[in-house]
């Protein structure tokens, strides 16, 4: 649906952007992580056509952002970061501004504020003047800015920044909710917010794409080894290695700690084939007890820091 | 277009949830009255002359501070932002905002219509200068709108958009009278430049089309000189 072809951008000599390229399908909850000042927020500004590109092209549908930016703007809703809305208006009146300038029509326009504000939540703050409303409360607004006149695709930047957690579990719940029906393109350096919102996640890292699928895919791809991690009582380390090295799949065992006869270590695997039961027997000919003995799973934490990392 | 509606009325009504617009109006009032009939009685004359005389110096300054926010505060807030990536175009923005100053300075022009009728129970009032001395100063306001809008759109900073526009509306209102010291001739070619000499044509009761074209092609060219920037800052 819409496509991203050597997408560039430069803020004077400094490279924001550097040829990125992907497509995104309909109905697609698409996040973009990546450390500050990755080029987030510019690609989102690009998209719906704020910014233009120093080269490259994006295009929805038959659409391009050179020559049908107005016809984009009207398929996009989007919330730029920290929702700069009109400090001296009301929230209903700036709504009302909205549903204006995006054509809703005069017979569906009370109905339809009224369904976003049900929806975002925010009943309540109607009739106050933005300037004094909570950094959450802003927020929702904002949504509603950017889901005025039912766009089909919405894009938001960091729509959780800066909020209290119960806050961001709602205003993730309404991105799930707006997401069954909609595509919706959201950046965030929230990990856990990419795992539990998305369907597909891109990490950029300055101005480039350093990896892009599900987020299982990314695991899957990025675990080229693994870690498993034991505890054993009574038990003397240097023994244990010793035992431990006739297992050709381990690459090396490191020590955690030893503590009142409890030795911690990670051993450190080679290859994706699971070597438990292998280790298990080895243990089982010494006296020590096993306290724990698990795989440790990577995470998209993990991986994320490996991509993004100063090298 | 229909945006543009959509934008002005929003500018226009912001004036007047702010404290802006009363501010404003009321030390625009203060001052023209003031001024007006500080002199009135001395001259014994029922005329407006003296109210048309200052307005140039007026709206010199008045006018800069009616037009400083329109983009200096977008682009400050980031409004300036959700703005742009609604359903708008530039033309639509840039003529939204200047005809909410339009109708602002219309509201603004409209208490000062009692000083005519007061002036007409006094004596007899020729009402040729007013009538041209009202459409002088719609179209010098709206062509200084057009300057501040442009002053504006250069800056976040309101008060750099404010001297900016105020600087350039003086020297367009006393550009004779700073070059008093060039030759007849050469003076005359920037007098035709300035705005009060097109003003005090036009408020003299004459309209004549030479003055109508000065003012609304400052208008235009400084409205296309704003849509020109801000297509430089995208």
């Amino acid at each position: 649906m819409i496509k991203i072809e050597e997408l560039t951008k430069y803020y004077d000599n400094v490279c924001a952007v550097d040829k990125i390229s992907f497509e995104i399908k309909k109905g697609e909850i698409l996040g973009l992580l990546g450390p500050n000042g990755a080029g987030k927020t510019t690609t989102l500004r690009i998209l719906t056509c704020y910014m233009q590109p120093t080269s490259g092209n994006v295009s929805f549908e038959n659409f391009n952002i050179y020559d049908n930016s107005l016809e984009i703007k009207k398929m996009v809703g989007y919330l730029p970061e920290s929702a700069p809305i009109y400090p001296d208006m009301l929230v209903y009146d700036y709504l009302n501004f909205v549903a204006d300038v995006r054509g809703v029509e005069k017979t569906g326009k009370e109905k339809q504020i009224k369904e976003l504000a049900d929806l975002c939540g925010i009943n309540e703050v109607m009739h106050k003047p933005v300037i004094e409303l909570s950094k959450g409360y802003k927020q929702r607004v904002g949504l509603a800015h950017a889901m005025m006149n039912n766009p089909e695709i919405l894009v938001l930047d960091e729509p959780t920044s800066g909020l209290d957690p119960n806050q961001i579990i709602d205003i993730r719940n309404i991105i799930r909710e707006i997401g069954k029906k909609r595509t919706v393109i959201f950046s965030t350096h929230i990990l856990s917010e990419a795992e539990a919102t998305c369907d597909r996640i891109i990490i950029i890292n300055k101005g480039k794409i350093v990896a892009d699928g599900s987020t299982e895919q990314l695991k899957e791809k990025n675990s080229s080894d693994y870690l498993i991690h034991i505890s054993l009582l009574n038990a003397e380390f240097n023994d244990i290695k010793k035992s431990l090295n006739d297992i050709s799949e381990i690459k090396d065992v490191v020590l955690k700690s030893t503590k009142d006869k409890i030795v911690d270590f990670n051993i450190l695997c080679k290859t994706k084939n699971d070597i438990r039961s292998e280790i298990y027997k080895k243990i089982k000919n010494t006296d020590s007890i096993i306290l724990e003995f698990h795989t440790e799973s990577r995470t998209l934490e993990t991986i994320f820091r490996e991509l993004t990392r100063e090298s | 277009m229909k945006n543009s509606l959509n934008i002005c009325v929003r500018e226009f009504k912001s004036y007047f949830t702010s404290p802006i617009a009363y501010i404003v109006i009321s030390i625009f009032l203060i001052i023209t009255g003031w001024f007006f009939f500080a002199t009135f009685f001395l001259y014994n004359q029922a005329e407006l002359r003296n109210f048309f005389e200052l307005l140039p110096i007026t709206f010199s300054f008045m006018i800069p501070a009616i037009t400083m926010k329109l983009f200096s505060e977008e682009i400050n807030t980031g409004s300036y932002e959700l703005l742009y990536t609604m359903p708008v175009t530039n033309l639509d923005v840039v003529l939204g905002k200047f005809f909410a100053v339009f109708a602002f300075l219309i509201v603004m022009l409209l208490p000062t219509i009692s000083y005519a009728v007061f002036v007409s129970f006094l004596g007899e009032l020729d009402y040729g200068p007013v009538i041209g001395g009202y459409i002088g100063a719609v179209l010098m306001g709206a062509s200084f709108a057009a300057i501040g809008l442009f002053a504006s759109s250069l800056t976040r900073n309101q008060i750099i958009a404010f001297i900016i526009g105020m600087t350039f509306c003086r020297i367009l209102t006393l550009i004779d009278k700073m070059l008093f010291f060039l030759p007849g001739k050469v003076l005359n070619i920037f007098q035709y430049l300035g705005a009060d000499f097109h003003f005090q044509n036009i408020s003299k009761g004459i309209v004549d089309s030479r003055d109508l074209i000065y003012f609304i092609s400052v208008s235009f060219v400084m409205l296309y000189a704003t849509d020109l920037i801000i297509n430089e800052n995208k």
